[in-house]
């Protein structure tokens, strides 16, 4: 499939691979269907429900029984992506998530739409930096927060090649196309190093693994050489690329989300308990403030820079 | 605790003409505050500022250096996007100043898109995820039962924010508990946010269905303040809940917006700004 052309020049909308990953597999089998809470729009589903008007579930302003009509779309032999703004689909219908799709382990993708603080000026109620750490703590639904448009198709499809319940964070926040092999692959549970490095880890995910590869490259010139490691898929986790960061003695998390229960601790978890080292958890302390979603990025120090001077401090440098 | 215009002023026609001041007033402020801030619901503002203007400057009473005055009666934008009229509301009424409106939605304002409560004065409850308010101001309506006030309740919901169930689960409560303090006004602009309620998840029979969970009902133009003003001024005693389903129009008074889908989050560009404040002031 060709990637839809970027959104600003350079910057992608990963709603865009999504859709355009929804709509092939979509055209490859009819069992595939979208369930929507009025987020035609938002969801930029306009061109699946055009396609197939029969397999657009629009349920209305009413995301519990979005999540419940998703499994039971799933029972019926479907396979649903149910689509909603993050903060809805997580925060309203949470129970759902957790007793009709988790714990029953029904066959529905969770598409959480516009996550972490792509709302920006809108506020606390519409960010979705909680999202992770609700969702994480279940253990028996697959989490993934992808980083770019590549990453996003190969997340949908291998949510639909998955029989069982699956979350997917697709952001709407512009990012560039990350550099990675002709030959690379995507695979549930397995972390991917995108850049080389012993003297400290920069782990990340979502729309904060560009931001970890600039900052490396700042540190680099500095003469410390920063592995950076996507941590798209975040559970199951790759437990093996976490303490083999640890390794390095220093990590630094940043994610587009809450410092309490993200990926973050998720991978203190892991440290502490196996190989202690330095960290620095970077995300989001609580409910933010009004502002864009890139102001709230900087001054919650999700820059390149920032992430540098987190790697530098942990060093002593 | 000031009395309310509707106590002070027996006069109707005096009451209608400074209702609709105030709500010409309230859609020209919110218009620029979206048209400042590049973002805002527009449509949403327009449909729901007639009956807020009635409550606010006529039905309602409170007092503003007091916004925590256990007597107060009290308000809750359950449609929490509409914080263009809203805030414009508040402002007007006195809960903070006019000028702090052209912070709306910049950086660090406690003014965002959607109220907060631990920052402003004189809002009751954080809304903005639909389906929050009924629920609320049943809890409040309960304890105004308990300790025999006399405070009234009033909520503004969506018609498509009805789609949500937590709306019914609250209606069930406030029918069976009879409370008659608690008025709903179901701002019925016939539009979500991406299409026609009837055509997304239909509402019909919307009335049958309240007075199926035991609510008086009453239809009404919303924007016609001269019937909306004895609905909400008290001035019938009630032995139940009341929902008044107020027919309104998304965009009302902007010739272009008004029945659009599209204006429910569109921004105005400056020769649509002019257009719109030439008609709103005609
Ligand atoms: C729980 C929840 N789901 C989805 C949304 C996104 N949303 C914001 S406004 C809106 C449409 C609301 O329509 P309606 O209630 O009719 O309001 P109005 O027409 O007065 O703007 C939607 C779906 C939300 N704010 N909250
Ligand atoms: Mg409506």
């Amino acid at each position: 499939m060709s990637s839809p052309a970027p959104a600003k020049a350079g910057l992608y909308d990963c709603r865009d691979a999504y859709v355009a990953t929804l709509e092939a597999l979509g055209a490859a089998d009819p069992r595939v269907v979208a369930v929507v809470n009025d987020s035609v729009g938002s969801s930029k589903l306009g061109g699946f429900r055009d396609k197939f008007p029969e397999r657009l579930i629009n349920v209305g302003i009413a995301e519990q029984a979005m999540v419940g009509v998703g499994a039971g779309l799933a029972n019926g032999g479907k396979i649903a992506f149910v689509s909603g703004a993050a903060c809805f689909l997580t925060g309203r219908a949470l129970e759902q998530v957790k007793a009709d799709c988790a714990y029953s382990q029904a066959n529905v993708k969770l598409c959480g739409i516009s996550s972490g603080v792509a709302y920006g000026e809108l506020g606390p109620t519409h960010h979705s930096i909680e999202d992770v750490a609700w969702l994480r703590t279940m253990g028996d639904i697959t989490v993934i927060v992808p980083a770019d448009p590549w990453e996003t198709e190969q997340a949908i499809r291998a949510a639909a090649a998955l029989d069982g319940p699956v979350f997917v964070r697709i952001s709407r926040m512009g990012v560039p196309a990350l550099p990675r092999p002709a030959d690379a692959t995507f695979t549930i549970g397995k972390a991917e190093v995108l850049r080389e490095g012993n003297n400290a880890a920069i782990l990340a995910n979502g729309t904060v693994v560009c931001r970890a590869l600039a900052a490396a490259e700042e540190l680099a010139q500095q003469g410390i050489a920063a592995r950076v490691i996507n941590m798209a898929s975040m559970s199951p986790i790759d437990v093996e690329a976490i303490l083999a960061a640890a390794q390095t003695g220093a990590i630094v998390t940043a994610e587009e989300h809450s410092v309490r229960g993200g990926l973050g601790s998720a991978v203190a978890e892991i440290v502490s308990q196996n190989q202690p080292c330095r960290m620095k958890i970077l995300g989001f302390e609580g409910f933010q403030p009004t502002g864009s979603a890139e102001f709230l990025m900087e001054r919650a120090g999700l820059t390149g820079p920032s992430i540098a001077s987190a790697v530098r401090t942990l060093l002593g440098r | 605790m000031p009395q309310a215009l509707a106590e002070r002023r027996p006069d109707l026609a005096q009451r209608v003409l400074h209702v609709r001041e105030m709500a010409r007033w309230i859609r020209k402020r919110a218009l620029r505050m979206v048209f400042e801030a590049r973002q805002g619901h527009p449509g949403g503002d327009l449909s729901a500022t007639d009956v807020l203007a009635t409550l606010y400057f006529d039905s309602m009473r409170y007092d503003p250096g007091q916004p925590a005055d256990p007597a107060r009666d009290r308000f809750i934008m359950s449609k929490g996007h509409a914080t263009g009229a809203l805030y414009s509301t508040l402002a007007k009424a006195g809960f903070f100043p006019e000028e702090e409106l052209t912070t709306y939605m910049q950086p660090l304002s406690r003014l965002n898109g959607h109220p907060n409560r631990v920052k402003i004065p004189g809002v009751e409850t954080n809304t903005g995820p639909l389906g929050h308010g009924l629920p609320v101001a049943v809890g409040i309506a309960i304890a105004g039962q308990i300790d025999r006030a006399d405070y009234r309740v009033f909520v503004i919901t969506g018609d498509g924010e009805l789609q949500e169930g937590s709306n019914w689960e609250a209606a069930m409560t406030a029918g069976h508990r009879k409370l008659s303090n608690l008025t709903v006004v179901v701002d019925r602009n016939r539009l979500q946010q991406g299409a026609g309620t009837e055509d997304t998840v239909g509402l019909e029979p919307l009335g049958d269905k309240w007075r199926a969970f035991g609510w008086d009902v009453v239809e009404v133009n919303g924007h016609d303040v001269e019937a909306l003003i004895p609905l909400l001024d008290g001035s019938v005693a009630r032995s139940r809940p009341l929902c008044i389903v107020a027919n309104t129009i998304k965009g009302k008074g902007v010739s272009f917006m008004e029945n659009k889908a599209s204006w429910h989050h569109g921004v105005p560009n400056a020769e649509q700004y002019a257009q719109a404040m030439k008609e709103l002031d005609a």
